[in-house]
């Protein structure tokens, strides 16, 4: 009897590990059979976006509970200072061929982008953040919307108010043929990029001190105060990361895209945070999943002919998702945390 | 500081205690005085010289508007403690029920006057209807799918065009007018100067009147402690959205108003920035404060519009070399966030801040005090 429970609890828990992963291949199985490959890889790359933004989103309400309303604005200056250090400091205008000086320039680009964003969201979090630490809640909530408030306009105010153009370092008719599809490489660069980055990430929470730290410090703040972690350090590193992420984003999403503007923050922001909230918020693997299923819901509706629709469908899906299942699909928190 | 404010108010002390006794009437008082002194403020140096007294009372009656949405949403926030960020939903939905109704577009022009009430109505089915599956969800959950609906509403209004034209909103929504004595026109401000004061003064009282009540004691009870209220025997559900349906149905009047006054609406005015600069003036003005919060909302509406716009030219007095090179028209908004992080780092509790906050915000304060 009791070998017999055992058994069944082994079982049980190799069907919990296997579950989320076989579930996300049979969506993605799904999802190519409907879309077909074209559609398929756009939506993986929008997802990817969304995902590296979504990570920021999370991390910051996993650590310190704060619906960071900047965060959106923080990827959109992310693809502005990615602008403005492929086109005027590097000097590029166009792709590149040459295929080693391709990937040094997108080495340098990512480094130097994901360098000056980490350092405006720490000096973001120190100015507007950490002084309200122990004021009510929505203190820290009206701080990030002037914050965005000053950095869409400040972008504004230097690049103007329309579209800019962005050098598509990797060109663009490079691709490869899967089943009869010609897929680009430029799709393929913008998801392994932002994988590694997340595989990094996780590594960096589950293995390192300072991922301890971080992960202590977002269940309780206090005690892990005591127990030695240096707590504005922690939250100022999960800013560090979380921005630079998103400036990781600003460079995937101009390479991609090929243009940025001011008013690019907002949106993806919205979207952004509703895959954080999805996936289960504080969680960064679930920001990551919901980021990507964000993008296909999306593709699936333009590719159905309901594009226009799309952000209604991603909302409203955000809401059915909070009223039956609140703590997203990978988190695990109750109560009053979200 | 205290004692001089407690010398000057001493002649007034009489009629102080009346109005406290009165205060429905005291509000009305008050907002009647404001409303005749603010266009005679318009006469006289500095404000003269900015723009007409026409365009004064015009803003003053579309600050008087923003001010009636926060204290709606005050009610939800400041009163019931729970936290939505999608308030323009509603304002939209009483917005466009007036403009199906009174418009061309649909050929029918229903009178001004009941559509009044109509929004409101309408207001509160929709803040019951988002209210009621979401009753479960708390702190930021809710936050978040209030957040949701927010959005879906003004996108829905965009694209659902046969019904709603789409981007182009509906134009040409009816004025009111009082048959055979008084037609609002779009070149007199003045009437709808008038109403929207006469309305806000109105829904001010309510609030209050609300607040004392045993529905407002209730929604005291489940902001300070949810759990607590509930086995005191609290209906939470009937408090909840009793919450939401006053938060709501106040913003369905007020968008009628708007709609009326601005004869047109598009889903671009019922984004997620007007949720948030409602939000902003009332935490701004001081939540939970009826008073702080219009207070609040109006004049951040009025810096914003007008104060950041005048800048250049008050600049320009001072003659100071280097400043005058700026145009500060561009950094109108930054200087906005600016003043809304500045604010929110040396007053998180707001401008002017409910008492029962005060008492929150100062409990060393008080220790001392009584030390004494």
């Amino acid at each position: 009897m009791a070998t017999a429970s055992v058994t069944s609890s082994t079982a049980g828990r190799l069907l919990g590990t296997v579950r989320l992963p076989l579930s996300i291949f049979a969506f993605l199985a799904l999802a190519l059979g409907v879309l077909g490959i074209d559609q398929f890889v756009n939506a993986m790359t929008l997802g990817a976006i969304y995902a590296l933004v979504a990570l920021g989103y999370t991390m910051v309400y996993g650590i310190i509970e704060l619906i960071n309303f900047a965060h959106g604005d923080v990827f959109m200056v992310g693809s502005f200072v990615a602008m403005f250090i492929s086109s005027s400091l590097l000097g590029n205008e166009g792709s590149i061929t040459n295929v080693p000086l391709l990937g040094v320039s997108v080495l340098v680009l990512f480094a130097l982008t994901i360098g000056v964003m980490a350092l405006l969201g720490a000096l973001i979090e120190r100015l507007a953040y950490r002084p309200l630490r122990r004021a009510p809640k929505l203190a820290p909530l009206i701080t990030a919307i002037g914050v965005s408030f000053i950095l869409q306009n400040l972008i504004q105010f230097f690049f103007g108010p329309t579209i800019v153009t962005v050098p598509q370092l990797v060109p663009i008719e490079w691709s490869i043929q899967i089943s009869g599809s010609r897929v680009p490489l430029l799709n393929l660069f913008v998801i392994a990029s932002s994988v590694i980055l997340m595989v990094a990430l996780q590594l960096f929470i589950s293995r390192t001190r300072t991922g301890r730290a971080m992960r202590t410090t977002s269940m309780d703040r206090d005690a892990s105060s005591l127990m030695g972690v240096n707590i504005n350090r922690t939250i100022m590193i999960t800013f560090l990361i979380g921005s630079g992420l998103a400036g990781a984003a600003g460079v995937v999403h101009g390479l991609y895209y090929g243009n940025t503007n001011y008013s690019l923050g907002f949106q993806s922001g919205l979207k952004a945070f509703t895959a954080a909230v999805l996936g289960g918020i504080g969680n960064t693997a679930g920001a990551a999943l919901g980021g990507f299923l964000i993008a296909f819901v999306e593709v699936g509706a333009s590719a159905f002919g309901y594009g226009r629709w799309g952000g209604a469908v991603v909302f409203s899906l955000l809401v059915i998702f909070l009223v039956f299942r609140p703590t997203g699909l990978l988190g695990s928190h109750t109560g009053d945390r979200a | 500081m205290s004692r001089i404010s407690t010398a000057l108010s001493a002649p007034f002390a009489p009629v102080r205690a009346y109005f406290r006794k009165h205060r429905s009437f005291g509000i009305f008082v008050g907002v009647a005085l404001l409303s005749i002194a603010l266009p005679l403020l318009t006469r006289v140096p500095p404000f003269d010289g900015i723009q007409s007294t026409n365009a004064w009372v015009n803003a003053f009656t579309t600050a008087a508007i923003y001010a009636m949405l926060a204290m709606g949403l005050n009610v939800v926030i400041g009163f019931a403690g729970l936290l939505d960020l999608g308030y323009a939903a509603f304002f939209a939905l009483g917005g466009y029920t007036y403009a199906f109704v009174a418009s061309p577009f649909t050929g029918v022009h229903l009178p001004f006057w009941p559509m009044l009430l109509a929004g409101g109505v309408v207001g509160a089915i929709f803040g019951v209807l988002l209210g009621a599956p979401t009753l479960r969800l708390r702190g930021d959950y809710l936050a978040i799918v209030t957040l949701g609906f927010g959005e879906i509403v003004p996108i829905t209004l965009m694209n659902a065009d046969k019904f709603t034209d789409g981007v182009n909103g509906i134009g040409g929504i009816d004025k009111p007018s009082i048959p055979g004595i008084l037609q609002f026109t779009l070149t007199n401000p003045w009437p709808m100067y008038g109403l929207v004061i006469a309305l806000f003064a109105l829904i001010m009282i309510m609030i209050y009147r609300l607040q004392d009540s045993r529905i407002g004691r209730t929604w005291d009870a489940i902001r300070e402690d949810e759990l607590a209220a509930e086995s005191s025997g609290v209906n939470i559900v009937i408090a909840k959205l009793q919450a939401f349906a006053v938060g709501a149905s106040i913003a369905g009047i007020v968008g009628v108003v708007n709609a009326a006054k601005i004869t047109i609406v598009t889903p671009d005015q019922f984004r997620f920035a007007v949720s948030i600069s409602v939000l902003a003036a009332v935490v701004l003005g001081g939540m939970g404060n009826t008073i702080g919060v219009a207070t609040g909302a109006f004049v951040i509406y009025l810096f914003q519009s007008i104060l950041l716009k005048q800048l250049n030219t008050l600049v320009e007095n001072f003659n100071i070399p280097v400043l005058n090179q700026i145009d500060f028209l561009e950094f109108q908004y930054v200087l906005y966030g600016i003043v809304l992080v500045l604010m929110m780092l040396k007053r998180p509790q707001g401008i002017f801040p409910a008492r029962r906050r005060m008492r929150e915000f100062a409990p060393l304060k008080i220790g001392k005090r009584g030390a004494k």
